[in-house]
């Protein structure tokens, strides 16, 4: 049961870490970016070439972080051009880009699902509470729990967290104030990216690298975001925290129907407060 | 009153051209059906089964279109109703009976009642939040299929479906089975493209064009988002049914988002909101797969997402059609 | 009553847009809403149709209480509205539109396969020859100009057979010519349909309107006849106000 909850605390954070990206770009583009799932996997895939020592492991997570950026940068003047045609354009666009993303790492990396070790001296186990557990996941929730801090700081203190959710919060009127915002959409969408490809490198121990595991972890962000309100990093942090719980919990009790009991969690959230548990009305109406 | 207000006889003018342009595709389209109807004759067995998959999935597009480019409900989890009723079809020739109207019956059924447990959530929801929850439904439906090896047969799939009987003879020939799915096919293009041109239709297309206007002329848009869906669901069963009696294999693949996708795909290559286009795009998409797959060692998802992105930038007017209404643009001009 | 409204209260965040109004409209009547920019006219507005909750008070229509119904069964209940901008169905022509409207309300089965509805067009086509549209009823929507739109709204409100009309700004945007149709419109309405109307152009309203309220800051200011809305001196300093206040934006 301890091991659940830890299990759900380390998933939760390494779910807030992906999803806060694609909740941020969605809540100040409204673009929904499909191709999240495929950076996710392009850091995971780096942890599995990369990873086996420490320093392999810290230049995996540079290189992904350098990659993460640049990719998102790309996507977002890819994007550009479509800001007045509808989601399903968008949603086409990006999805495309994750098919090639995503056969693109099956051809360099193959098919067969690889594992990823966590760095020496991470990869055994401590005793928590008379439990053993992996030492690597208890460090991933403090890691992952210390990013969480930092991102919450950068968007809620800093200026350019203000324009951030000023432009979540009425994108026409921060257009209107004639605040030039295509840069920080720019920065907003690398550093959303950045976060995904960080999340794939942490996550490869726990998730190994694996074709298809970029449709699974999209699915899981999307989930937390829509849980969680669109645009809100206080929202993507519960709801991912929850999806975590339940997720794990779900798989420990109920493991045949693992997936229905996220889809049953997405469904309640939804007819209960279709806005997500911290998403503001005002998210939804747009 | 002013001349303006005078009813002038001009106005029925145009129904002499409309009679020739609605005459017209009548004519083709029997020449299409005939056509279809009249290839195993003059084709290869190899190329029967290629048409096959083609009619497949055309109507599972056909299906699609009604959801994406009728009422502007733009699913990315269709496929969760094709593949439900492919398995429910499979499950019911293997366990019951492979007796004709049978297994197409329970797809039909499954199809339906997978979409209405699912979208009564879905349909309320607009824009952004549809696309998230459709995606999330075609996954999770897909990893059901992966787990719940008792009834799926889990990752290998539902191996071993008996072909489909008809008046007792199964139809093991590539050219009767084709002529099973073509009618089949055929009769549930009709249906939909009858749905299309109906006055419900009509509605469809109002609520896709622009709902809260719709709601403002006394129309409860949920209820027909709703039954359209089921419908959509109910039909994609059909193609799923189909899709078992011709491949006697179901596999997690078949309801996976590729599958939604390549779909979608195809909606979006003939023009959303064409019925034949839909048509014309499936079968695009299934040649295209077919002859590439195989050069391309089975890397399909590359072309499939170039083409994706091409089509975006390229068509816009083809994906033009699947705009739905957007509350904060249409208010400014 | 055709339509009473008591103690409506609508806020967004601290700003109470609409607060605490009362307001009766007689069978028959010509009823114009105005007042200064900001004054609260189309969240009232959109309270009265049902597309917004309102935080307190009630909506009747007729006898009867709608305060908890959606905008589609006050719909049903014989409450059409023309809106604001004119945005209908991209992808329809005119007598379409129209024809939308009327298959609706006409009684006729919204059958899931086709049926030819010659009397929902010929009765669409009556419509649009009412609002000065005859002969535009096969031009696609988009074509039309936007003051033909506007005469497209009034049809399709028309369509709904109401026993209350509600117009949010029918004159917006409009050139002088097509206001003077737009009256002319108005003036032709059976009498048995009682008209509500919110309105910026004073000139149209006092040339329509028997009855007038005025909103000013969220609350009723006044109500009363056109004439008695003229001489008040308490409506001239809200507008006045408010057109001090605009100068010195514009200025």
């Amino acid at each position: 049961m301890l091991v659940s909850v830890l299990n759900g605390f380390a998933i939760g954070f390494l779910l807030f870490i992906l999803a806060v990206g694609l909740s941020l770009v969605f809540g100040m583009m409204d673009v929904l970016n499909l191709a999240h799932g495929a950076l996710f996997l392009g850091g995971a895939y780096l942890g599995a070439a990369l990873a086996g020592s420490w320093g392999g492991f810290l230049a995996a997570l540079a290189v992904a972080a350098v990659a993460g950026l640049a990719a998102g940068a790309l996507l977002s003047l890819m994007t550009e051009p479509l800001r007045n045609r509808s989601h399903l354009d968008q949603a086409l666009l990006t999805l495309g880009v994750a098919f090639v993303a995503a056969e693109a790492l099956i051809i360099v990396f193959g098919d067969d699902p690889l594992s990823v070790p966590a760095p020496p001296g991470l990869d055994g186990s401590v005793t928590v509470l008379g439990a053993t557990y992996p030492t690597y996941r208890l460090v991933l929730i403090g890691v992952g729990a210390v990013l969480a801090i930092v991102v919450h700081v950068v968007v809620e203190r800093t200026r350019i967290g203000a324009l951030v959710r000023a432009t979540v919060a009425d994108r026409e009127m921060v257009a209107a104030l004639g605040v030039d915002n295509r840069l920080v959409k720019v920065v907003v969408f690398g550093v959303g990216s950045l976060l995904a490809t960080t999340a794939g490198v942490l996550g490869g121990p726990i998730y190994g690298a694996r074709p298809g595991l970029d449709a699974t972890v999209l699915i899981l962000a999307l989930v937390v975001v829509v849980i969680g309100g669109l645009g809100s990093v206080r929202g993507a942090l519960l709801g991912a925290l929850i999806i975590g719980q339940v997720d794990t919990l779900g798989r420990l009790l109920l493991p045949e129907l693992a997936s229905f009991v996220l889809f049953a969690a997405l469904a309640l959230v939804l007819v209960l407060r279709p806005q997500g548990i911290l998403g503001g009305a005002g998210a939804r109406a747009r | 009153m002013t001349a303006v207000q005078t009813r002038i006889p001009v106005a029925d003018a145009p129904a002499e051209p409309n009679r020739l342009r609605r005459g017209l595709p009548r004519i083709v389209a029997v020449a299409v059906v005939l056509v279809l109807a009249a290839a195993p004759l003059f084709l290869a067995p190899f190329a029967t089964t290629t048409l096959t998959r083609i009619v497949v999935f055309a109507l599972f597009a056909v299906s699609l279109d009604l959801l994406v480019g009728i009422t502007g409900l733009p699913s990315l989890g269709h496929a969760a109703y094709f593949g439900a009723g492919a398995y429910a079809a499979g499950w019911v020739s293997i366990n019951v009976t492979a007796e004709a109207p049978v297994p197409l019956l329970v797809g039909a059924a499954t199809g339906a009642v997978a979409a209405a447990l699912t979208g009564w959530i879905t349909v309320r929801t607009g824009g952004v939040f549809f696309l998230m929850l459709t995606l999330a439904i075609g996954e999770t439906v897909q990893q059901l299929a992966n787990t719940w090896e008792d009834a799926t047969g889990g990752a290998n799939g539902l191996t071993g479906v008996p072909s489909v009987r008809l008046a007792g003879e199964p139809l093991v020939n590539a050219g009767y089975l084709y002529w099973y799915v073509l009618a089949i096919g055929v009769v549930g293009f009709a249906l939909v493209w009858l749905v299309a041109r109906s006055p419900w239709g009509a509605a469809l297309r109002g609520i896709r064009d622009n709902e809260p206007r719709m709601r403002a002329l006394g129309y409860p848009t949920a209820v027909y988002k709703y039954a359209v869906f089921v419908l959509a669901g109910s039909v994609a069963g059909v193609a799923g049914s189909l899709l078992v009696a011709q491949q006697r294999l179901v596999t997690p693949a078949d309801l996976s988002f590729l599958t939604s996708s390549f779909a979608l795909l195809a909606v979006v290559i003939g023009g959303a909101g064409s019925l034949w286009g839909a048509c014309l795009g499936a079968a695009v998409v299934v040649l295209v797969r077919e002859t590439l797959g195989a050069s391309l060692d089975g890397h399909g998802p590359l072309v499939l997402g170039l083409v994706f992105v091409l089509v975006v930038y390229l068509l816009p007017r083809g994906a033009a059609g699947l705009r739905w209404p957007r509350r904060d643009k249409g208010r400014s001009t | 009553m055709a339509l009473r409204s008591t103690g409506l209260r609508r806020s967004f965040g601290a700003l109470a847009a609409v607060d605490g109004v009362d307001l009766a409209v007689a069978p028959g009547a010509r009823h114009a809403l105005i007042g200064p920019n900001g004054a609260g006219k189309s969240t009232l507005f959109k309270l009265v149709t049902g597309t917004m909750r309102a935080d307190a008070g009630t909506v009747e229509l007729g006898d009867r209480d709608v305060t908890g119904l959606s905008e589609v069964a006050r719909c049903r209940l014989g409450m059409s509205q023309t809106m604001q901008h004119a945005s209908l169905f991209g992808s329809m022509t005119a007598t379409e539109t129209v024809a939308l409207a009327v298959q609706r309300h006409d009684g006729s089965r919204i059958t899931p396969w086709p049926r030819r509805q010659r009397a929902v067009r010929e009765r669409a086509e009556e419509l649009l020859a009412g609002v000065g549209l005859a002969g535009r009823g096969s031009t696609p929507v988009p074509s039309l100009s936007h003051g033909e739109r506007k005469q497209l709204e009034v049809a399709v409100a028309l369509a709904c057979k109401p026993s209350l009309l509600l117009l949010d700004e029918p004159a917006a945007g409009m050139s002088a010519a097509e206001r003077a149709r737009l009256v002319e419109v108005l003036a032709e309405l059976p009498a048995d349909i009682t008209l509500l109307i919110v309105e910026h152009d004073l000139d149209l309203v006092f040339s329509v309107a028997d009855a007038v309220t005025v909103l000013h800051l969220g609350r009723v200011l006044l109500s009363g006849t056109p004439d008695e809305v003229r001489a008040s001196e308490d409506v001239r300093e809200a507008y006045l106000g408010a057109k001090r206040r605009e100068e010195l934006f514009l200025g």
